[in-house]
């Protein structure tokens, strides 16, 4: 629901919050503007009496003086049939420059407020104020949701650029936008007459002295009014012994006699009154110079957001696949549930049921909301894709089925597969899916399958889990699943070096050239785009369309595309990079990897690689010019066969682009793994760590896991724990 | 006079049942060029002494800005009566708006005053834009306004 409000609000006020954001952002301004303009006022204790004599001595036809919130003063005259209006020096009373309101001012001012359209278009633009509410108030509540809840509001946040951009400028505009949107709301049902209207005015006196000629210098009631909280005086009509000054303060608006100088009448304005004057205020800046630059700052926000936005929009769109027409849920052998937040995990479920009725099975999809155990008759198997929402909830698809599957008095007959998706840098990685297995091994549900997950979309994982599923069912089954095929580059092998053969581990450090791409493929969009360490390089190898993920261990500005590969025993991929020859080609795309590199900063990082996982981290320490602390710790099997990148390590130790290189040999008499240099080195690493340091793991599963009890051993006693750096940010992990 | 003045307030072509005679005045303002969103008008009627006899016109749909047609606003205390059934849009600069009322004989050539009240966001009030006495040997010549008017014309 908070969704969807969110979306559509979005995409019909598109243009119209386009205009109104860049127009209220160039109005912004003009506030402080005014008041740069505006001689400063150097006598603080004038009174309107003397002001207005002053004025009056140098123009005798002056007919009203105003004040702005700016402390501009302006005078309206007429004089030899022509009205004239000059802006006021206060301390002569002479004019500076004749006063014209600028053009532009009154331009912007009517696109933003009406769209140049007058009453229809009053009304279309509240329309989009209030879109912008609902999309402010909405957008924060998905926020929070996101983050995990209110207090992890403004914790860093994580994800590709539109995202991070999207959430980012979020968090800086929402205040502003929905002070901005509020209180044009609240002014446009002012306007419309709808919220009641109050009479400011005093009634006219219906008797005056019928005397003319007070000089303003004596009115004891003008005297008594400091200048600062004049508003508007109007002198009365030449000639007409009936007319009265008309004075307007901030505290008021009454008449004065003009012959006797005597208070006739006096208002002073209502709550309500005053509650529309700040309103008002806080939406022009108009006496709040600074609030309204602030707010205007803030409000030029909505365009990045509106752009943003729709990207994200479309990046979920493109990504949800036109499911293939299934089963109805009585029919069908097999059910697919379907538990997605984005769109993206609709897309693995096409491919689970594309394949699966390749393979001739009957299957029905449905989002997991829509679970219905009674209906699947004829199922023999249930397949849950689930993915993860903020800190452990439900995703949108999936809403209500933990409580329905609780509530189940006898577990389906049909069995179980669960397959979670998530990102594992998040501490709640595929909390949902685990959820969901762990209340039905409560109900007694029997798996077909043991629990399995997805990292990042992966698509090793996932094929690798189709495997799995296949033996299950007793026929082959290939996943070939690829979010949004990437476009492939063709990269030709430079240089290889070989390692590792001595201990049964044949390894080769990779290195392509960055392919050239043509001016029009640039402009498309389509080159080879710039990359830094620690990105993904996806190769697809020749008889599969099942792109396997690389780490880089280079980045554009070393001129190269640099992998570590090491060769698996009946790893089809890994194969045919490792009997590359030089001068011979892939195909291969990249994909950004933001979370995993070293952040912006110069406080220290700790690298910890082991194998082919030192790729990305030697990238890091290539790229460290600025000689940033870097520790590195690489855990081998034997310094004589497995030490890539042993001539460099040396060396850059010398040029500071590496604190300390430290080598753990699993291979030899005293064995040791990284896990055991950290512990060795506890006492420096915990004083790191406090400092703000970094740490990026890069490696296999069980070294990242023993990495991780080694840390959490460190960090104890400092009242610190992995999980909290991981939220943090400072600890990241790649692992394979 | 009470007669006069309901002749005022129905206006629009409704013939004074009462009066011998009425006849279709048309009445032409032409707005300056001035720079600015468009302009309130209200068109009133005062006698001999200055009395308020009622309003033929009221160009400007929101009443909470009428306290800024000054001469109009005093003459009536902002009485919304005095203008149901006859407002209109506001007059843009540099437009021009034409008006046509059945009035009764009764109203010209005896003291009357037309008087146009004016205001302009931003801009300065102006009561008594226009003032022109209703004679027959008025009408047809143009009368220039004090601000925003350009010229005005009944006939």
């Amino acid at each position: 629901m908070l969704r969807a409000l969110h979306k559509y609000a979005g995409l019909l006020a598109t243009v119209l919050i386009l205009i109104l954001a860049l127009s209220g952002t160039a109005l912004s301004i003009i506030p402080a503007w005014e008041k740069l303009q505006t001689p400063v006022q150097s006598e603080s204790d004038l009174n309107v009496a003397e002001l207005a004599a002053r004025i009056a001595a140098n123009y005798p036809a002056v007919e009203q003086i105003k004040r702005a919130p700016s402390s501009r003063i302006t005078a309206y005259y007429f004089a030899g049939g022509e009205p004239g209006s000059v802006l006021i020096d206060p301390a002569t009373g002479k004019g500076i420059a004749n006063y014209e309101p600028s053009p532009t001012v009154q331009w912007l001012t009517s696109l933003h407020r009406s769209l140049l359209l007058d009453d229809a278009g009053r009304l279309t633009a509240a329309a989009g104020a209030l879109a912008m509410l609902a999309l402010s108030i909405s957008g924060l509540f998905l926020l929070a949701r996101r983050m995990g809840g209110w207090r992890q509001f403004f914790a860093r946040t994580r994800g590709p650029l539109a995202g991070r951009l999207h959430v980012e400028i979020g968090r800086f505009s929402a205040a502003g936008l929905i002070l901005a949107s509020s209180t044009a709301v609240f002014m446009a049902l002012n306007t419309f007459e709808v919220l009641p209207q109050e009479n400011t005015t005093p009634p006219f006196p219906t008797e005056v002295s019928g005397e003319m000629g007070v000089s303003p210098n004596a009115i004891p009631v003008l005297a008594e009014i400091p200048v600062s909280q004049l508003r508007e005086l109007t002198f009365p009509y030449a000639n007409d012994p009936s007319d009265v000054f008309t004075i307007r303060t901030d505290h008021g608006e009454g008449y004065i006699d003009q012959g006797t100088g005597e208070l006739l009448a006096w208002q002073a304005p209502g709550s309500w009154q005053q509650l529309n004057e700040t309103i008002y205020m806080l939406h022009t800046g108009r006496g709040a110079w600074a609030l309204g630059l602030v707010l205007g700052l803030m409000v030029a926000g909505a365009p990045v957001l509106i752009f943003s936005g729709a990207i994200l929009w479309w990046a979920a769109r493109r990504s949800r696949p036109r499911l293939p027409r299934g089963a109805a849920p009585s029919k069908a052998d097999t059910v697919i549930l379907v538990g997605s937040e984005g769109g993206s995990t609709w897309g693995f479920a096409g491919t689970t049921q594309t394949a699966l009725m390749a393979a001739g099975h009957s299957v029905h999809v449905a989002p997991m909301s829509r679970f219905t155990p009674a209906k699947y008759t004829q199922a023999k198997q249930i397949i849950v894709l689930a993915a993860t929402y903020g800190d452990g909830t439900a995703p949108a698809s999936a809403k209500g089925f933990l409580e329905r599957l609780a509530a189940l008095e006898t577990p389906p007959s049909a069995r179980l597969a669960v397959l979670g998706f998530g990102d594992s840098q998040f501490p709640a990685y595929c909390a949902f899916a685990r959820e969901v297995v762990r209340q039905a091994s409560e109900n007694g549900w029997e798996l077909l399958v043991p629990f399995a997950s997805v990292n990042r979309q992966s698509p090793q994982d996932f094929a690798s889990w189709g495997r799995t599923l296949g033996l299950a069912l007793g026929h082959k089954l290939e996943l070939a699943h690829e979010p949004a095929q990437p476009r492939t580059h063709r990269l030709t092998l430079v240089s290889r070096r070989d390692y590792g053969q001595e201990v049964q581990a044949p390894t080769s450090i990779l290195r392509f050239a960055i392919p050239r791409t043509s001016l029009i493929a640039r402009l498309g969009g389509r080159s080879w785009r710039q990359f830094e360490a620690g990105d993904l390089l996806g190769v697809l190898p020749k008889g599969s369309n099942v792109a396997r993920l690389y780490s880089l261990a280079s980045g554009s500005r070393d001129g190269f595309i640099e992998i570590c590969v090491k060769k698996h025993a009946h790893g089809l991929c890994s194969s045919q990079l490792t009997d590359l020859a030089v001068g011979d080609t892939i195909e291969a795309f990249q994909r950004p990897n933001p979370h995993f590199r070293p952040a912006n900063s110069q406080k220290p990082v700790i690298l910890i690689g082991a194998g082919t996982g030192v790729g990305p981290l030697v990238g890091f320490a290539r790229a460290n010019t600025r000689q940033r602390p870097m520790h590195l710790y690489f855990g081998i099997r034997h310094t004589k066969s497995d030490l890539f990148y042993g001539e460099e390590l040396p060396k850059w130790k010398d040029e500071g682009r590496l604190s300390a290189v430290n080598i753990a040999c699993s291979r030899v008499d005293e064995r040791t793994y990284v896990q055991d240099l950290l512990r060795r080195d506890a006492a420096m690493i915990g004083d790191l760590i406090e400092e703000g340091a970094q740490i990026l793991v890069c490696g296999g599963r069980e070294m990242a896991a023993g990495v991780a009890g080694a840390l959490q051993d460190i960090l104890a006693p400092r009242g610190l724990c992995p999980a909290q750096l991981k939220g943090q940010g400072r600890y990241a992990e790649d692992v394979y | 006079m009470n007669s006069l003045l309901k002749a005022l307030v129905l206006t629009t072509a409704i013939v004074f049942p009462g009066a011998a005679m009425a006849k279709s005045v048309t009445l032409t303002t032409e707005m300056k060029n001035y720079r600015g969103p468009g302009a309130y008008l209200v068109m009133y009627v005062t006698d001999a002494n200055g009395t308020y006899q009622g309003t033929l016109w009221m160009a400007g749909s929101k009443s909470k800005y009428y306290k800024h047609l000054p001469g109009w606003f005093r003459a009536t205390g902002g009485d919304l009566a005095q203008v149901s059934g006859i407002t209109g849009a506001s007059v843009g600069a540099g437009r021009s708006l034409q008006l046509s009322f059945d009035l009764s004989d009764a109203l010209f050539d005896a003291g009357y005053n037309l008087h146009i009240d004016s205001s302009v966001e931003d801009g300065r009030d102006i009561a008594n834009e226009i003032v022109v006495p209703l004679t027959s040997a008025n009408a047809g010549n143009p009368v220039s306004g004090r601000r925003y008017v350009e010229s005005f014309i009944f006939q």
